[in-house]
């Protein structure tokens, strides 16, 4: 339940803190009686390119609307905005899909680059699902940082989620294979696993991963249920590589999407959801327990490309 | 790869090529796909937008429309105007007249900071001085473990009493002081820039410890908002340099120049890798070639590394450079054109590599050709392999017969070579030119 409360609000909140930096500059670009020039179209494209689109999508949904627009779908300069929340929200709707948590136990697999908030959103992961009545456990698999066993295990403890660890530096497959052998034992519903921070360019780490994921098919077939690269909003064209990299090392289930509460936007998710169709499972939007949320594309979009100027982020 | 700024400039150049001279509109169609390159790198648009109006000035009034390298200069011109950007008067970690000298590191959540932390304290140290770490991060769960855990692997003390960070930073002060230690570096809490009491704290810590030099740490894979962050950090906090983290990952790091831009900051140093020794001092061609996607000849040598042994892979790099390849090269060459992709994708991997015209279509590894050139470099012998001019018609005939191919074969294998040789040396004046790639020591390489 917790969940899916409050998403636009907080996104809003972001919103309305960054507006000098995003937002202001679209309702001056979209307002109507605007003659549609290339101009506007250029202001356009760097709208959707501020948000971290990327150069290819921003000039794809700019052509779009000079389609339109040629058609006469379009006349006026207000009609823009619109049609490119249409746009976003068209490619973003397929991304809205809840977790796979059928299977007794689901095991869920965290993983992603350095810092992008892997454990933190696993902790607040493990809380929502036991919040819902599951029995869940975490799993501390990033043996390899420093104190990293220790911040789970604290926010173990801060949410009464058990904590299965190893020793700092042991092998991350034999946590993760007592850490399943445990769920099975005690009939947990969940296990959450926790994985070090890996730049996806690093073939051994890479390998170290698939290893994992083979541990845990071996002893529960069917699992992972869930293989989630954590991403952050402020990530730039790059999160794309690293979607597609660690799909094709491992085979993602989706994405999570952390740090919406900042001014960045996250707008590289709807690259990879667009080429790589995967959805979008989870956003975090703060540092809370209960800053996670499950995706709303038209939350998202509305913070992308707010709905109507005198709503927006204008003061 | 293969759409890097250079391929895609020579492709816009090429399609021109015929029409002989090139117009300024030539030249804004060429700038047009710089400005991409640059929004792929994630430089900030409006950072793009002036940037490209400076290279403009630029291009047009050198001699790019007269020149036979029409694509070449354009990214020259656009290269060293990056140099020229991200260069700019570095900044010195001057010690402090008083010691001890306070370094406090400041940035977003996650953006490396305390790493950074022990890698700056690592590098301190190993200059011969004493550093002591401040453990300020009072938020974020087992942040001081963290710390302390790189502290103790360094042999270097870490001050976490207090209650509030304020206080750690004071107290770390006087430990500092009282122990005779500098520098005292403080890790602070990552938060938003946009979270006006988080940054409160920042200014009282500021005006607590009086820290000389205050660096903001940014990770390397920073979109679009850089800016942002960096702006708001500089304004609310001040900011003395940058440090750059997580660059042995495969992201252009346009950020960079956003941060640089907006804040005038230079950037002090780069971050290579998790360990505490990954840590290194900024280059700015470096991160110019990177930006622009011409430091592709690492990936040639990483690629090389997964597939072939290092010390081979190094030796091809070395002879492709220095010119000494030969048909016994070619051949081993040959022989690993199957694990390391075919030779013009290698080749597409070296700056400029794509620009250089007519590579040879047999090396694109038809397998029947790989097979027929290496029986025919086996018919050869050694002082022909060393030396192909000494082939002449009957030493063909013999090697066409010894090789069970045709003499055209024979002739076709060394033509292509005579090529691939006369490419090597373009290759190299005009890297020379731009007087890039010289060590590869800085890039990325696999974790060991
Ligand atoms: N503002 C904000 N910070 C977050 C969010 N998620 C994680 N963080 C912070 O980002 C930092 C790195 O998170 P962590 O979970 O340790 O990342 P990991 O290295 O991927 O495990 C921590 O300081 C977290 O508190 C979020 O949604 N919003
Ligand atoms: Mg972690």
């Amino acid at each position: 339940m917790s969940l899916f409360s409050g998403l636009k609000e907080r996104l809003r909140d972001g919103l309305k803190r960054s507006q000098e930096y995003l937002a202001t500059g679209l309702a001056t670009v979209l307002e109507a009686d605007r003659p549609i020039d290339d101009t506007l179209y250029e202001e356009l494209e760097e709208l959707l390119i501020a948000a971290d689109l990327g150069a290819a999508i921003a000039a794809d949904f700019t052509n779009r609307a000079r389609e339109e627009v040629m058609f006469g779908t379009v006349t006026r300069a207000d009609q823009l905005r619109p049609l490119f929340r249409r746009f976003l929200v068209d490619a973003l709707k397929p991304a809205a899909q809840p977790l796979n948590l059928d299977a007794r136990p689901s095991v869920l697999l965290m993983l992603g680059v350095n810092g992008a908030g892997k454990t933190t959103t696993a902790a607040k992961l493990a809380a929502s699902l036991k919040g819902d009545g599951r029995q869940v456990l975490l799993a501390a698999a990033d043996t390899f940082r420093a104190a990293a066993i220790e911040q789970l295990e604290t926010w173990g403890t801060r949410i009464g989620v058990d904590v299965i660890r190893q020793a700092a530096g042991s092998d991350p497959a034999a946590v993760v294979f007592d850490a399943v052998k445990a769920a099975l034992a005690r009939r947990a519903d969940v296990l959450v696993v926790d994985t070090a921070g890996r730049l996806h360019t690093k073939s051994n780490l890479m390998d170290e991963l698939a290893k994992l994921r083979r541990v845990i098919e071996r002893q529960c077939p069917g699992g992972p249920h869930e293989s989630l690269m954590v991403l952050d909003a402020p990530t730039g064209q790059n999160g794309f590589a690293q979607a597609q990299m660690f799909h094709e090392a491992i085979g993602l289930s989706g994405v999570c999407l952390t740090k919406l509460d900042g001014t960045a936007k996250g707008g590289i998710v709807v690259r990879i959801v667009r080429e790589l169709k995967l959805p979008i499972k989870l956003v975090g939007v703060g540092e809370r327990v209960e800053d996670l949320k499950a995706f709303d594309a038209d939350a998202f979009v509305d913070a992308l490309v707010p709905a109507d100027p005198a709503g927006g982020p204008r003061e | 790869m293969l759409d890097s700024l250079s391929a895609r400039l020579t492709a816009i150049f090429d399609r021109l090529g015929g029409q002989g001279r090139l117009s300024e509109e030539n030249i804004q169609e060429a700038l047009r796909e710089v400005r991409v390159a640059l929004l792929e790198a994630d430089v900030n648009f409006k950072v793009v937008r002036g940037f490209i109006d400076r290279v403009k000035v630029r291009a047009v009034g050198q001699d790019v429309l007269k020149s036979l390298t029409p694509a070449q200069q354009v990214v020259k011109v656009v290269h060293d105007e990056l140099v020229e950007l991200l260069g700019g008067s570095g900044h010195r970690l001057a010690p402090a007249a008083h010691p001890p000298t306070v370094v406090m590191l400041i940035g977003l959540q996650g953006s490396g900071k305390t790493t950074t932390a022990a890698k700056l304290a690592r590098l301190y140290a190993k200059q011969g001085q004493h550093p002591i770490l401040a453990a300020a991060d009072t938020y974020r769960p087992a942040a001081q473990d963290q710390l302390k855990t790189l502290g103790a692997q360094l042999d270097v003390p870490v001050v976490d009493d207090g209650r509030t960070p304020v206080e750690i930073c004071r107290a770390a002060l006087e430990s500092a002081a009282a122990r005779g230690l500098t520098p005292l570096i403080l890790d602070t809490a990552g938060r938003l820039h946009i979270d006006e009491t988080m940054l409160d704290e920042l200014k009282q810590i500021r005006a607590a410890v009086k820290p000389h030099h205050v660096l903001l740490v940014v990770d390397a894979m920073t979109g679009q908002d850089a800016v942002t962050v960096a702006d708001r950090f500089n304004q609310a906090v001040g900011i003395d340099a940058v440090i750059l983290t997580k660059m042995d990952g495969d992201s252009r790091g346009g950020a960079a120049l956003s941060v640089r831009h907006v804040t005038g900051r230079p950037i002090a140093f780069v971050g290579m890798g998790e360990k505490t020794d990954a840590l290194e001092p900024f280059h700015p061609d470096r991160l110019a070639s990177r930006i622009l996607g011409m430091g592709d000849i690492v990936s040639l040598v990483e690629k090389a590394q997964q597939n072939v042994d290092q010390a081979q892979a190094e030796e091809m790099v070395r002879k492709l450079r220095e010119e000494t390849f030969t048909l016994e090269d070619f051949r081993a060459q040959l022989k690993q054109v199957r694990a390391l992709g075919p030779l013009d994708q290698v080749m597409g991997m070296l700056p400029f590599g794509k620009m250089l015209k007519g590579a040879p279509k047999e090396l694109s590894g038809e397998q029947a050709d790989l097979d027929r050139f290496e029986a025919i470099i086996c018919s050869m012998t050694p002082g022909e392999r060393r030396n192909p001019e000494v082939i002449n018609g009957s030493r063909r005939q013999r090697i066409a017969r010894g090789s069970g191919s045709s003499v055209q074969d024979v002739n076709r294998l060394l033509k292509q070579f005579a090529q691939l040789k006369k490419m090597m040396k373009q290759f190299k004046s005009m890297e020379g030119r731009l007087g890039k790639l010289k060590g590869l020591g800085g890039f990325p390489m696999p974790r060991g």
